[in-house]
Formats: C-alpha cells, sequence, structure tokens
C-alpha cells in the first residue's frame, strides 16, 4: 500500500470507515463495476466515476448522490474487481454517513432501511406487513394502488403474518445493539 | 447428519412453502436441523446502510449464540441470511478492529463469537454435497420427466467468493446437476446469477421490474415451463411482481417460481400441500402436469455437417438418469 500518507480527507475518511478499504487506493477506473451493475442506468453516477469523485475529494456531490442506494448489494462488481476493491462496502460506508449527515436527496431508500431497522430493533424479527403498511402509506400511497393486491394476495395465500413475532431475550439484543452504537466510528 | 439451523424471518411467513418442502425433505433423507434458540433477524440489507458497527453486532449474537449451543456447522435456507452469517464470520476473522467491537458490543449482552467456530453453509450446499447426487436419485419416486426448468441462484448464495466456495460466481451449475437428478429438463440460462432487484420493488418499481423483467424474458425464450429458486428474496420478486412486469412490459409470462425443496419432495412423492404448492402467485399446477409426459425420444443419430456449413460446431449435452 502506498506508504505516503493520504492527504484528501474524504479519501481516508472512506477507507478508515470500511474493512479493506484501502484497495480503493488502486482502483485502476477500469469501469468493471459500472458494466456489471444492475441498477447502473438509474444512478446519478457510476460507481466508477463515484469513486473518482471520492479520489477527487468532492465530499458533498458523492454523498448526496443516490448512487449507493440505488445499490442492490448483489456483489457482481465486487467478484470482477481486478483490485479486490470491497465496492458493496464502500457503498454501505457512503449510505452510513449520508445517513449521519441527512444529506441524501432522495429519501425512499434510506427510510425504508429506517422502517425495517426499527422492527428489528423493537421485536429481534422482521415484520413483513407492519413494515409494508407503515412505509407504503406515508410514501406516495396514491402511486402505489397496484400494492393493495400485492398485499391482498399475501394475505389470501397465509404468507403475511398478522402479529409481529418477538424474540424472547430482546432485551440482551438492545444492549448489545445499543453498545454496538456507541462503538461506531469509536 | 445433525446442523445448526437459522430459518430467518421469511421462512414462517413469505416464504412458508420454502419452510414445509424443507421439513417434509428432512426425513428421507435423514437431515436432523437443530434450530438455534431465540435467533434473531440477520438485518438484510437494510442494517448494514445504516449502522455498520450494528450490523455486525446483529449477525454475532447469532453466531454467538448457535457456538454457544455447540453446533459446528450453522445451515440458513435464506441467501442473503446466508451471506450476511458467512460475511460476519469471514470478516471478524479477517479484520481485527470489527472482530473487537463486535465482541465488546456481544459483551453487553453476555456473549462471545470466536471467528471461524461455525461453519456456515447453504441449504443448497448440504443437499448436493453431504447427501449428494447418488442418494437423492435413491429417493426419486416420480421423476420429473416432461418439465423444463430454469435454475435461478441469484446473487448472494454465489457472491462475494469467501473462501471455500462451492461453486462458480458467475456459472454455477449445482442446481442444475440437482434438477436432472430429479429427471428435469434443465434449459440454458444466462441469467442464472443476475440481480432479481432485491429491496427494489419498494424503493423504485422501474429498476425493480425490469430486472425482473430481463430474468423471466431469458427463460421463457429458452423455453422454461417455471424458475427454481434457493432465496426467499427471489422466489417473492418473480412471482408477487410479476404481474406488474407483465403490465409494464406488455408482456404475457405465466412462469411460476418453486423452490428447489419443493422440486425435490414432488420428485420424492410428497404431497403438494405438504410441499406448500398453491401458495405461488403464478400457480405451478398447470405446469406440474406436465411431470410424466415425456415421451421417449428416439436415439438421434448425431448428424453430418453439411458441406459448408459455417457455423460453430456445438457441444451436445449428454444425461443418463436412472432412478431407484
Amino acid at each position: 500500500m502506498d506508504p505516503t500518507p493520504i492527504s484528501n480527507t474524504f479519501l481516508a475518511e472512506i477507507i478508515e470507515a470500511t474493512p479493506g478499504g484501502g484497495a480503493l487506493l488502486t482502483c485502476l477506473q477500469c469501469g468493471s463495476c459500472s458494466g456489471s451493475c444492475p441498477s447502473g442506468p438509474d444512478m446519478d453516477h457510476s460507481p466508477r466515476k463515484l469513486f473518482a469523485l471520492i479520489r477527487a475529494g468532492e465530499r458533498e456531490e458523492v454523498l448526496k448522490s443516490n448512487t449507493p442506494w440505488y445499490c442492490v448489494s448483489c456483489y457482481s462488481c465486487m467478484v470482477r474487481c481486478p483490485k479486490e476493491i470491497p465496492i458493496t462496502d464502500i457503498m454501505y460506508t457512503l449510505k452510513n454517513k449520508a445517513v449521519q449527515e441527512n444529506s441524501y436527496e432522495d429519501k425512499d431508500a434510506p427510510d425504508w432501511s429506517k422502517s425495517f431497522v426499527r422492527y428489528v430493533e423493537d421485536y429481534g424479527r422482521s415484520y413483513e406487513l407492519g413494515l409494508a403498511t407503515r412505509y407504503h402509506l406515508t410514501h406516495k400511497p396514491l402511486k402505489k394502488t397496484s400494492l393493495a393486491s400485492f398485499g391482498l394476495g399475501m394475505l389470501t395465500k397465509e404468507r403475511l403474518s398478522l402479529r409481529p413475532e418477538k424474540i424472547k431475550n430482546i432485551d440482551q439484543l438492545r444492549a448489545i445493539l445499543k453498545k454496538a452504537k456507541t462503538l461506531e466510528g469509536a | 447428519m445433525r446442523y445448526g439451523y437459522y430459518p430467518g424471518c421469511s421462512l414462517s411467513h413469505s416464504a412458508k412453502p420454502y419452510g414445509d418442502s424443507i421439513q417434509s425433505i428432512r426425513t428421507p433423507l435423514d437431515i436432523e436441523l437443530k434450530e438455534v434458540e431465540d435467533w434473531n433477524c440477520c438485518g438484510a440489507t437494510e442494517y448494514v446502510a445504516l449502522n455498520k458497527t450494528a450490523a455486525f453486532a446483529l449477525v454475532g449474537r447469532n453466531l454467538a449464540l448457535g457456538s454457544q449451543e455447540g453446533f459446528e456447522t450453522l445451515v440458513t435456507p435464506c441467501s442473503a441470511c446466508y451471506l450476511n452469517l458467512k460475511k460476519t464470520d469471514h470478516y471478524m476473522g479477517k479484520f481485527k478492529d470489527l472482530d473487537k467491537k463486535t465482541n465488546e458490543a456481544l459483551a453487553a449482552g453476555g456473549l462471545s463469537y470466536k471467528p471461524g467456530s461455525l461453519k456456515v453453509r447453504h441449504m443448497l450446499d448440504i443437499v448436493v454435497n453431504d447427501i449428494g447426487f447418488d442418494k437423492i436419485r435413491e429417493h426419486v419416486t416420480r421423476p420429473l420427466e416432461g418439465l423444463k426448468v430454469a435454475s435461478y441462484y441469484g446473487c448472494l448464495i454465489v457472491r462475494p467468493e469467501f473462501e471455500e466456495f462451492f461453486d462458480d460466481p458467475e456459472l454455477p451449475t449445482h442446481m442444475d446437476k440437482l434438477m436432472e437428478t430429479l429427471g428435469a429438463e434443465v434449459v440454458d440460462f444466462s441469467m442464472k446469477t443476475h440481480c432479481c432487484g432485491g429491496h427494489m420493488p419498494q424503493i423504485s418499481t422501474d429498476t425493480a421490474y425490469s430486472l425482473i423483467y430481463g430474468i423471466l424474458n431469458e427463460a421463457q425464450k429458452n423455453g422454461a415451463d417455471l424458475l427454481v429458486t434457493i432465496c426467499p428474496m427471489c422466489q417473492l420478486n418473480l412471482d408477487a411482481y410479476q404481474a406488474q412486469v407483465n403490465k409494464q412490459y406488455k408482456t404475457k409470462f405465466n412462469l411460476p417460481i418453486l423452490y428447489f425443496t419443493q422440486m425435490m419432495g414432488l420428485a420424492f412423492g410428497a404431497s403438494e400441500k405438504e410441499l406448500g404448492l398453491g401458495k405461488e402467485f403464478v400457480q405451478a399446477a398447470p405446469a406440474l402436469k406436465k411431470i410424466g409426459t415425456a415421451v421417449e425420444k428416439a436415439q438421434e443419430k448425431p448428424k453430418r455437417r453439411k458441406r459448408g456449413d459455417k457455423t460453430l460446431p456445438m457441444p451436445q449435452k449428454k444425461v443418463e438418469v436412472k432412478y431407484g
């Protein structure tokens, strides 16, 4: 790895927060990631371009980008990257930072993640019915009338539970998560 | 064989047929699954988007509980759970700082986990590698002859490549062999490891439907009667949103999406109810009527290439399967 200290603070920050993130310094800008990305066409910056922006220290532009939020975590780029950069994990780092700094512009994906996490923290298990209704009724419900038939289908086929399941030792889980949050960035 | 079992949240709800069919094939194949006591959600792809340390600690609790119960192997049927469990174990072993923080958080709940103490494996891995095709073939009482299937893996079982991975990340073939062992005909399927869209149907339907369309279109073009999957998320996306995809792309896809364990159960002679069949949005019953309708094909002689034929010679697949 480059022995000289990284003068670009944003780049250093991303590397620091990502396990194995140092590989980002070796990015060749070959574009294998962008070419492999299934949701690339919907991103405002392709993954390759986003890495160029990080290396150029364009903090604001990167943290408001929808690119990390359109990452579907398929790891296709990660197995193809010739420099073995943990691309999906870098996307998670960018999501974490955008949430901490409230800098994302498109709210749908972050809100979905937050609703999901809330159920996990309350019950220890995910709860599909509660999650879907809570999220969709507050996010453009009128555009989602087709989801009503989906929900009804799930219910009649007994594929949705009417009440959430709670784990027995939820207090233990909450204590672990509480402690973990104090260690984030520590 | 006895394994620690981590079913994941979907198996009791949206992917109940997957859970039911696993229970059905478990007995004949002598697979003992002991559920990890009081396991919690793996966080899917959502928790890690908000807070990495907490996300690894969330998964770490499951690993800690599993190793505390004395399991050596932890089996999960869900590809997202598989990835999260395996990734946490792998990253804790590889990155000391992550290991330290995760264990510090676990200690707040009186738990700890030593990376490497559990081997995380997917149900498909157990079926094809521990049980094996020969033993599976012995249990086939109702060969799935006449049925053309596309085997669909999705992303998270084949990627990323952590050590000791059992199949190819771009072109895996174990499920193809399994389906052939059950008597089904496997069609070529170049989309087998393409993404189903994950949580995208909730966030951007345009992105999600275009991915689902690509997968269904390729399967239909290659003559598949149905798709076989190994992941609850893939099943849900391809099945439950197929009608919306048809509307958006003006297509008439009618492709049932079944779990590989349902296919195994069918070939083992289990009842449809036992396998949770009929709970899919795109009903599988019409396609499953094809089972047993295969006409014995006369052994074709290899054709001589015509003079002046400029096409490339293609390899011919030979399949020999004997049951019982």
